[in-house]
């Protein structure tokens, strides 16, 4: 593993210009700027080289893989993390995984094939690790000036000027945790799924697991396996999708179905019916109806839950009302004793190297307003990448993303009216969605359906280069 | 063809739906004792040809002249395992996974219609650089020149049997007759499907990345006609590189050692990705 990349690397001032207030500034001239060398990070760095850009790419991290090196503080994967999306669905489109791997691999075969994406493109040469992100601020011209220092906040800040800026910083590391009333004199151990990471953590507890989200899930079955008793409280009812359906991953059965041009609405009748024969009706168990049909939500793909619930080792309970000093109040009256509290309930994503209005965030909600989930209006230069929650997987998304912007980058340079055209169409597109009718939740304004969401990038991708 | 097709395709339903089955692959490498910082190359015989093809001089020669070289037998050929049904979608993905299981970016070489393979893969992976040599990259012209040259081989795979080569057709008269017949006796088939869709397949997407290619091949090859070496050099806005007086087989022909050098030249001299 590389640590450091400085060494023998020339210093990468050309011109100090000397800033608003007068901090001195490198001029990095045409180079664009990176942020984060996780998966989108890396696909940006290796698809604006592609298109012939120089790219310095910051990593607070001394290593590749972001979200899917286990290694890193802000990681948020546990020792049995496996993708949920199968390999078709998952893999950068123009570096294919090893097919003799499992449909659903292993979070470290993951961080391995990032490894290997970064040495193959030879990627690392460009990022500069260990230094965080701590200022974007637009400067005249449509450029950035980027502030950095070591990660950790040691050293002195150095503040470099950019052609453009990718923001790939991730949005599964900093955790969200609801408000409950008595949750500050509530005795037992109280955790967010992000410091989760190996089931001896629940072995011979009595564990909650609160949240119904794919990790949720998985934590519930491993608290199923090695905890003394557990109960997995959701919110509402929802739909467990195996990961297996008629002898093939489900993913891939589902876009056998879009590829056939089947409508929703005889995708969601399929969807229920081949529910219904393999998963069974699961209010039997006590779980609550769905209140929405299959599409409406972050699908979750879970084959082993419902098989634990019907073996009684995870019991099914309704949302928390509130804690006590040794027991948690459930919103039907109910009271269990947990020792270990698991919250999964989720991650929201931060930008907090950036100011808020930049993003089209006005009022401070933490919702960005974008096109594409990616372009921001009044800001040519700058994109976001990977910022989507798709039913499928994000990787092809950043790829796509990234080869967008790095086009619409050389346009700027080669035909500007085609640009301007593109610009215009952001602003018009701004806060579109890519999916069916989502159920609000506080993730559900980036999630997009991958088929409509790759669909309108296509289309971007070739409008662009026709001007339109 | 439309013009569709020089576009770049994001959506692929019935890929991510279907995807290929994986096979065991045989992958023959000879590897530089001292790294020296040049891209990898990976060979990719044509139809009937496997790793052997390369393995027999041009392999070493890359090896010796400081490349990683590395040649595959496309599924259904040499040591791969066997695959009837394959089509050219199979074979992409073939060379697709070995190129991504290389170290580092690699130039892909394709030999008759290993290079119409080629032209597929470079709309899947970004290769540092291509060469195409004798390309058989398909249509009607090229099947013409086989039914004239080589009836008997040919009429049969139109009714699904295996296109066969022959002699007059793969090596000039100064190989020797033994190694001629030893590269013969070692021939096999592609599958029927593939064979097909060298005629009536979709053309290659547009290549990502824009990469430098090489076109080179013989005027005196007797399965690839002289117009179709040109028009596709032409469809990489170049010219072939020529070595009149070889066969179809230029890696296993008397003078083998002309053209891989030529093709370690050029990519010596580092061509640059061609951005528009």
């Amino acid at each position: 593993m590389s640590s450091s990349t400085d060494l023998g690397r020339p210093d990468p001032d050309r011109t100090v210009v000397p800033s608003r207030d007068d901090r001195p500034v490198s001029d990095r001239g045409d180079t664009v700027c990176v942020i984060g060398a996780g998966a989108s990070g890396l696909t940006a760095v290796k698809n604006l080289r592609e298109a012939g850009f120089g790219v310095d790419c910051y990593e607070r991290e001394t290593g590749v893989g972001g979200a899917w090196n286990w290694r890193h503080d802000r990681s948020p994967v546990y020792a049995s993390t496996h993708l949920i999306s199968s390999r078709p669905f998952t893999q950068f489109p123009d570096f294919p995984m090893p097919d003799d791997w499992p449909d659903y691999p292993h979070h470290s075969q993951l961080l391995s094939y990032f490894e290997r994406y970064a040495d193959h493109f030879d990627l690392r040469q460009h990022v500069w690790f260990g230094t965080e992100v701590v200022r974007v601020e637009p400067v005249e011209g449509d450029r950035w000036d980027v502030t950095t220092r070591s990660t950790g906040g040691y050293g002195p800040e150095r503040t470099s000027r950019y052609a453009a800026v990718v923001v790939a910083n991730g949005h599964n590391w900093s955790p969200k945790l609801p408000r409950y009333e008595g949750l500050e004199e509530f005795r037992g151990e109280v955790m967010h799924a992000s410091s989760y990471k190996d089931p001896a953590q629940l072995r011979g507890k009595r564990v909650l697991v609160v949240g119904a989200g794919n990790t949720g899930c998985d934590i519930a079955v491993e608290a199923a396996q090695q905890a003394s008793r557990c109960w997995h409280s959701t919110r509402r009812g929802y739909w467990y999708a195996p990961k297996y359906v008629l002898g093939r991953p489900a993913d891939q059965v589902n876009d056998t179905l879009l590829a056939l041009r089947v409508p929703l609405r005889v995708r969601q009748w399929l969807y229920h019916w081949t529910l219904r024969l393999t998963v069974g009706d699961l209010t039997r168990f006590g779980m609550p109806k769905p209140d929405h049909r299959v599409y409406e939500t972050h699908p979750i793909a879970n084959s082993q839950l419902v098989y634990y619930v019907g073996h009684g080792e995870v019991t099914p309970v309704p949302d928390v009302a509130r804690f006590d000093d040794r027991a948690v109040e459930l919103t039907d009256g109910r009271r269990i004793d947990p020792e270990l509290v698991v919250f999964a309930t989720g991650y929201l994503p931060r930008f907090e190297f950036l100011a808020g209005r930049v993003l089209g965030d006005e009022d401070g909600s933490g919702r960005p307003r974008l096109w594409l989930n990616a372009f921001t209006a009044g800001h040519p230069t700058l994109a976001v990448v990977g910022l989507v929650q798709p039913d499928s997987g994000i990787f092809a998304i950043s790829h796509w993303q990234s080869v967008l912007f790095a086009r619409l980058l050389t346009l700027r340079a080669t035909r500007p009216e085609l640009a301007a055209v593109f610009d215009r169409k952001v602003r018009a597109g701004l806060g579109e969605r890519y999916s069916a009718k989502v159920k609000d939740s506080t993730r559900h304004w980036f999630e997009v359906g991958h088929a409509d969401y790759l669909r309108a990038l296509q289309r971007a991708l070739h409008e662009l280069e026709d001007g339109k | 063809m439309t013009a569709k097709t020089d576009r770049v395709r994001v959506v692929r339903s019935w890929e991510w739906a279907r995807p290929e089955r994986p096979a065991r692959r045989e992958v023959l490498a000879a590897v530089p004792e001292r790294e020296e910082a040049k891209p990898p190359l990976l060979f990719v015989p044509g139809f009937g040809h496997g790793a052997w093809a390369f393995a027999e001089h041009w392999l070493g020669h890359a090896a010796g002249r400081g490349f990683p070289a590395y040649a595959l037998s496309l599924r259904g050929h040499g040591g791969s395992e066997p695959a009837p049904e394959a089509t050219l979608r199979s074979y992409t993905h073939d060379v697709t996974q070995v190129a991504a299981s290389l170290p580092r970016q690699a130039v892909l070489v394709g030999h008759g219609a290993g290079a119409r393979v080629v032209a597929h893969a470079m709309a899947r992976y970004p290769v540092r650089a291509a060469v195409l040599v004798a390309p058989v990259l398909g249509g009607w012209a090229t099947f013409g020149t086989a039914l004239r040259r080589n009836p008997a081989g040919t009429v049969p795979a139109v009714f699904g049997a295996g296109l066969r080569l022959n002699r007059r057709q793969l090596f000039s008269r100064e190989l020797p007759d033994a190694d001629a017949r030893r590269h013969l006796a070692r021939l096999g088939r592609a599958g029927r499907r593939a064979q097909w869709q060298l005629l009536t397949g979709r053309a290659p997407e547009p290549a990502v990345g824009r990469p430098p290619v090489l076109v080179l091949g013989s005027p005196d090859d007797r399965v690839l006609p002289a117009t179709a070496l040109t028009r596709a050099a032409r469809g990489y806005a170049s010219a072939p590189l020529l070595f009149p007086g070889m066969g179809h087989d230029l890696m296993l022909d008397a003078r083998w050692r002309e053209p891989i050098d030529a093709i370690l030249d050029w990519l010596d001299k580092d061509p640059a990705p061609t951005h528009g």
